[in-house]
This record gives structure tokens, C-alpha cells and sequence, in this order.
């Protein structure tokens, strides 16, 4: 943070490369040759709704511009405990690139509309044959990747968190920061 | 091309930045006058230096004495899960470390932030208003505290607080001078002024420091509903915790006829003796940033 935004006591928002979610469908050929896993076809951003008129009137642009889509994959919107919205796209599962064109397309929109302070995170689950799940989360503000695998309630598994970091640290920027790899324990999908 | 959403208030950078220059003028004037009226200009160097060390000292261990001060502990995630995960999101979202917590038990409504930097901050609320604000409103308020530690607030007002400082410790040093040499004739003249300058730099920093944390209160309001997106929550909020609900009146007044014989005439406004001394800015000022920021962020897509 610079001297001037201290002097003044206002930082100016964030906006970050989202050109790095078109990486995940090259690292989940990675993650199902080398882990087992596979993407669940579902997919979901994750941000916080402002108040008003303005940020519905985006938030119906968006779903509609992906229910226009050839493929036409489900668009669905829940709420979290913590006031978070989570807008959930559920297609085929084969087709990773087509469900990260779609998130891009989500990020892209809301942050156009001047509503990129209130994005949080993107999520790619991944499921492998013994029912165990993580979901790949992309931290809009860091710009980084980090694996989020919850084994029940308030339980993480950080030792599959980590080797799915070593394991991408090649192909997507991981998030470094142990302390940022923020809990999402009722993410959908998960 | 993409629009942004935040209010343009330059009227109060402006005059926050201007505030901020004073009290740094001040400091400066305060020892550069002493260096020309007093003999020694080692001692008024001493004095600036003093000066500046006591509030280093007071921001370097903000954090253990306002925990003391406020008799909080820190809470650790499996104590309070619910408050960690809140602020852990809001930490996401603002792109800060996240900072301790802590709760102090206490039936007064209140919230602090304090720390020498965003890294080695706390965060601590009263058991008070966790009874008294819903969810929302309780996020509306950590993250007017984040906003606080994000834009380094305690070194802002320790550092701002230091002409202050320096003409409290000048004020003890004369009189104890006058006290040792009070039967030579000589000196007392130059004590006096001495004595009066720094008492005249005390107040008037004591009124610009009021006047910046009053600033400082509104940056952090304005951030923090920036960072929820939920201006109206942090307002119930504010409204909860001063008591003021009655500020904007939620019933009609005609039905009480002796409160409408009250109301012909508003209440005097304008420059008031507490208003110069507050910490913090009236309620009524607060709502109307909330409002600007609130309309700001449903305007329609252009």
C-alpha cells in the first residue's frame, strides 16, 4: 500500500489477470493423469451482492448471457451464511474450457459493472473415484490458486491441499501464503 | 471500458491531507522556536526527539496496551468460529493478513482496532455488541475496523499526536526549570513565553488531532461499506450502538402531539463546544456518507 493511500485512508479496488482460469483445463488433464481426479462439471463464483437496483440488473445479465450459450449449462444462484452469493454453472463434465469460459465470462461481466471490489473467489471442484472431493479455488484479490479439500464438517485435509500444490505449482500460480487459503466450507459443489 | 463505483470525495482528502500538515507544521514550528527563544538548542532538539519516541513507543505497543486497557483476550477460531470465518472472509475480500481477534467482556456496546501494522494487528469486540448487532450489522462494523488497520490509522494518530506530545513534556520540563531557578530575575521572562507557547501548541493540536480522527472515522466508514457493499448494515449498525435511533424518527410525530410542539423549530446546528471535541463524527454526517455510497452503488448500468 502506497504512501498516498495511507495519507488519504482510501485504497483504490483491485483487478487482476483472470486469464489465469483458462489455465485450469490444461491442469486438470495434469490433475487426472498424475491424481485421479476429475473435474465434477460444475463450477461456481463466488462475491458478495450489492444492495440496489444496479447489481441486479447485472446479475440478470450475466446468468442470462450464459443460458445463451450453445451448450446452455444450468445457472443457478444460492446464498452462504456469511452473505455471500455463489452463482453455480453445472455443465458437461468433459468440457472444462467451456466451464472456465463461463466463470471468466461471470468475473469479467460484474468487474465491467464496477463491481470487482465485491468478488471473492472461483471454484472448480474435483472429485476422484474413491468420493474424495477438493475444489480448485482461484482468489480474485491474489490472483493465485490454492486447493480447499473439507472432509466433513469444520475438517480440513491439508495434506492432499498440499500435494495438489505441488503437484499444479508448474502450470497455475499457487498462492504461497499458507494464511490465505481461506476455509469454504459450505461451497456448493463440494 | 470499465466504470468505478467509488464516491468521489476529494472535499475530505483534501482537508484531512491539510489537517495532517498542520500538526506535522506544528511539530516543526514548536521546535525550530524553541531552538531560537531558548539558550540551548540542545535541550529543544531533546525535547522534539522525546517527543517523537514516546508516541513510536506508544504505536509499537498499541496493540498489548489497548488490549489491556480494554481487558480483552484473544479468542482463538475453535473459541469463536463464527466471528474467525466472518473476518477471515472480509480479509479475502479486502486482500489483507488477517488479523488476531479478540473479545472483551463488556456490556457496552463497542469495537477497537489496534496494532503497529496490517501484520501484527487486533481486532476486538465486546461481548456487548455481539449481543446487541445481527450478522450483517456486525460485519458492517469489523470492516470499518479492517479498514482502520488496512490504512495504518494508529501510526497515523500516533505519529499526528507527537507536537502534542512534545509541547506536554517542554510544559513539565519549564516548570520544573521555574521551580529550580525561580530567584533568578533572568530568566523567568523567557520560562514564561516558553510556558505560554507550549500551552498554545497543546491545545491547538489536541483540536487538530480531534479534528483528523473525526476524518479518519469517516474514511474508514466510507471503506468499510465499500468492502461489505452493504452501506445500510454498517447504518443500522452505527444507529444501533449510539443510542440514536430516534435520530431519524421511526414513527409519526403528529401522533405525539407534545413532541411536534418540539419539532417546529430543528435543533441549533452548527460549530458546538462538544463537536470540536468529539472523537468522532456526529451520527447524522455518517448516515449521509452511507446514503452517497449507497446511491453510488445502484446506479443503474450506464
Amino acid at each position: 500500500m502506497g504512501l498516498w493511500e495511507i495519507l488519504s485512508a482510501r485504497s483504490k479496488p483491485k483487478r487482476n489477470n483472470l486469464d489465469a482460469l483458462f489455465l485450469v483445463p490444461s491442469a486438470a488433464i495434469t490433475l487426472q493423469t498424475a491424481a485421479g481426479f476429475v473435474p465434477t462439471g460444475s463450477g461456481s463464483v463466488c462475491y458478495r451482492s450489492a444492495s440496489g437496483a444496479a447489481f441486479s440488473q447485472t446479475q440478470d445479465e450475466v446468468v442470462a448471457l450464459i443460458h445463451d450459450d450453445c451448450d446452455a449449462p444450468e445457472v443457478s444462484l444460492t446464498q452462504d451464511a456469511f452473505g455471500f452469493t455463489w452463482l453455480v454453472v453445472s455443465g458437461d463434465a468433459a468440457d472444462t474450457s467451456a466451464l472456465c469460459t463461463d466463470l471468466h465470462a461471470v468475473n469479467t461481466t460484474l468487474e465491467l459493472q464496477g463491481f470487482e471490489s465485491g468478488l471473492l473467489c472461483s471454484v472448480v471442484p474435483f472429485a476422484n473415484a474413491g468420493g474424495q472431493r477438493f475444489g480448485l479455488v482461484y482468489l480474485y484479490k491474489r490472483g493465485t490458486f490454492y486447493a480447499f479439500a473439507p472432509t466433513g464438517d469444520h475438517q480440513r485435509d491439508n495434506l492432499v491441499e498440499l500435494s495438489m500444490r505441488d503437484l499444479l505449482s508448474p502450470e497455475l500460480p499457487m498462492e504461497p501464503d499458507l494464511q490465505r487459503w481461506l476455509a469454504l466450507w459450505d461451497a456448493p459443489g463440494l | 471500458m470499465a466504470r468505478s463505483r467509488f464516491i468521489k470525495d476529494t472535499g475530505l482528502t483534501v482537508r484531512m491531507t491539510t489537517v495532517m500538515f498542520l500538526l506535522g507544521g506544528l511539530f516543526v514550528g514548536l521546535v525550530v522556536s524553541l531552538m531560537f527563544w531558548a539558550d540551548s538548542p540542545g535541550l529543544s532538539v531533546l525535547i522534539g526527539v522525546a517527543g517523537i519516541g514516546m508516541a513510536f513507543w506508544q504505536w509499537w505497543s498499541s496493540d498489548k496496551l489497548a488490549m489491556k486497557a480494554m481487558r480483552a483476550r484473544e479468542v482463538s477460531p475453535q473459541e469463536a468460529p463464527e466471528l474467525h470465518d466472518m473476518i477471515d472472509r472480509l480479509c479475502a475480500l479486502a486482500d489483507m493478513p488477517k488479523p488476531r481477534v479478540g473479545i472483551a467482556d463488556m456490556a457496552t456496546p463497542n469495537a477497537f482496532a489496534t496494532g503497529r501494522s496490517p501484520d501484527r494487528s487486533v481486532v476486538c469486540v465486546t461481548t456487548g455488541i455481539l449481543q446487541m448487532l445481527t450478522a450483517e450489522e456486525l460485519e458492517g462494523v469489523l470492516a470499518h475496523e479492517l479498514s482502520h488497520v488496512a490504512h495504518r490509522d494508529v501510526l497515523v494518530m500516533t505519529l499526528a499526536a507527537s507536537a502534542g506530545i512534545a509541547a506536554g513534556l517542554l510544559m513539565r520540563a519549564v516548570q520544573f526549570g521555574a521551580m529550580g531557578r525561580s530567584r533568578n530575575n533572568r530568566t523567568l521572562p523567557a520560562l514564561l513565553v516558553a510556558l505560554l507557547v507550549s500551552a498554545v501548541v497543546y491545545a491547538v493540536s489536541f483540536l487538530l488531532l480531534r479534528l483528523l480522527s473525526r476524518y479518519r472515522e469517516l474514511c474508514a466508514d466510507r471503506s468499510g461499506a465499500f468492502l461489505t457493499m452493504k452501506p445500510a448494515a454498517l447504518a443500522s449498525a452505527l444507529q444501533k450502538i449510539s443510542g440514536g435511533a430516534a435520530t431519524i424518527p421511526q414513527e409519526d410525530l403528529r401522533a405525539n402531539p407534545a413532541a411536534s410542539a418540539l419539532c417546529i423549530v430543528p435543533a441549533i446546528r452548527g460549530m458546538s463546544m462538544a463537536g470540536l471535541f468529539a472523537t468522532h463524527p456526529p451520527l447524522e454526517e455518517r448516515l449521509a456518507q452511507l446514503a452517497r455510497v449507497q446511491t453510488e452503488l445502484s446506479r443503474p448500468a450506464g
